[in-house]
């Protein structure tokens, strides 16, 4: 795991470098619309992508299987507006559910 | 002036349940690095020291998923440059210098930055800013521990529903910033585009490749 520990390392880094420059420029330079605009995108398309990946691939394989009731249950819980600890604890259960059912 | 201590307090009160109540993802946190092979120490030094929900459960995603590790770093420090923005916007309103703009950095996250934009006076807002982002780094940082240490004790998982615990709160995360209808298709081709895509490149780039549909829907 010392690929794990490079990772972890260097993105806190990183990520601490970005906020402390964050603090330290004049705002004016963040000021231009289109920085606004790719910066709020970016977290959104990432984001998606990684729900994707996690939820309907197995090793870079494109898998439909347990997980699929999981994450129809935790969209729904999302869209309806339940409470965060509920929306996890209803989709681990969906999931669970399904893994055990089909073993 | 007892109003004004009024406001004071109850500012103090909100920071704090916030931090509580977003501290508590932690849990989530620490089961899911490792459920995904990272080691507790591993998943309380994310914690400590990158300490953004978001870019955390990313790299660790990308990694577990048999992503590079240079995936893993590009991926968790491009979801982590919007808190470069909102440093740049809390130092407007902090104008820290020295060790205090260091602490001030490593608690620029969307719920310090969040609570302290929505108060109306600067006091209010200093206050809201440091009590938000330090309780929940407090928080975060021992519910991250408790999550690892108990998914290290139930073994199989995937038996406890945990391997969506990450894609779940990524939804939560990102349904309601998805406001306008460009942000949705954004959201849309970048979720398509990765599943198109991952059986033929190498794990990792799927999701990193996105970032060109955030600069194209973007640019204009």
């Amino acid at each position: 795991m010392t690929g794990a520990w490079v990772a972890v390392l260097v993105t806190g880094v990183l990520c601490f470098v970005l906020k402390y420059v964050g603090h330290s420029i004049p705002a004016k330079w963040l000021e231009r619309p289109r920085v606004g605009r790719i910066t709020t995108l970016i977290p959104i398309v990432l984001l998606s992508a990684l729900v994707g990946i996690q939820a309907f691939t197995t090793q870079t394989k494109f898998t439909i299987d347990h997980r699929l009731s999981g994450i129809v249950i935790g969209a729904g819980s999302v869209i309806a507006k339940l409470p965060f600890p509920a929306t996890i604890i209803l989709a681990m259960t969906a999931s669970a559910i399904t893994y055990r059912v089909k073993i | 002036m007892g109003l004004r201590q009024n406001v004071g307090v109850s500012v103090k009160r909100d920071s704090i349940g916030v931090g509580i109540s977003v501290g508590a993802a932690g849990v989530a946190f620490g089961s899911v690095a490792v459920a995904g092979h990272f080691t507790v120490a591993q998943a309380c030094v994310l914690s400590l020291l990158l300490f953004s929900g978001a870019s955390q459960f990313a790299l660790v995603g990308v990694m577990s998923s048999g992503g590079s590790p240079l995936a893993a770093i590009l991926t968790g420090t491009f979801l982590g440059s919007r808190n470069g923005l909102y440093g740049t916007r809390m130092a407007s309103i902090l104008k820290n210098r020295g060790w205090r703009r260091v602490v001030a950095a490593q608690i620029t996250i969307d719920e310090s930055t969040g609570m302290a934009i929505a108060q109306e006076e600067i006091e209010q807002q200093h206050t809201a800013f440091w009590y938000t982002g330090i309780a929940v780094f407090f928080f975060w940082n021992i519910c991250t521990f408790l999550g690892a240490v108990g998914a290290k004790a139930i073994g199989d998982t995937a038996a406890w529903g945990l391997d969506v615990v990450s894609p779940v709160v990524f939804i939560a995360v990102l349904w309601p910033r998805l406001t306008t209808r460009n942000l949705k298709l954004a959201a849309l081709a970048a979720f398509t585009w990765a599943l198109c895509i991952t059986e033929v490149v190498p794990s990792g780039v799927p999701i990193l490749t996105t970032v060109a549909i955030a600069v194209i829907v973007g640019w204009k």
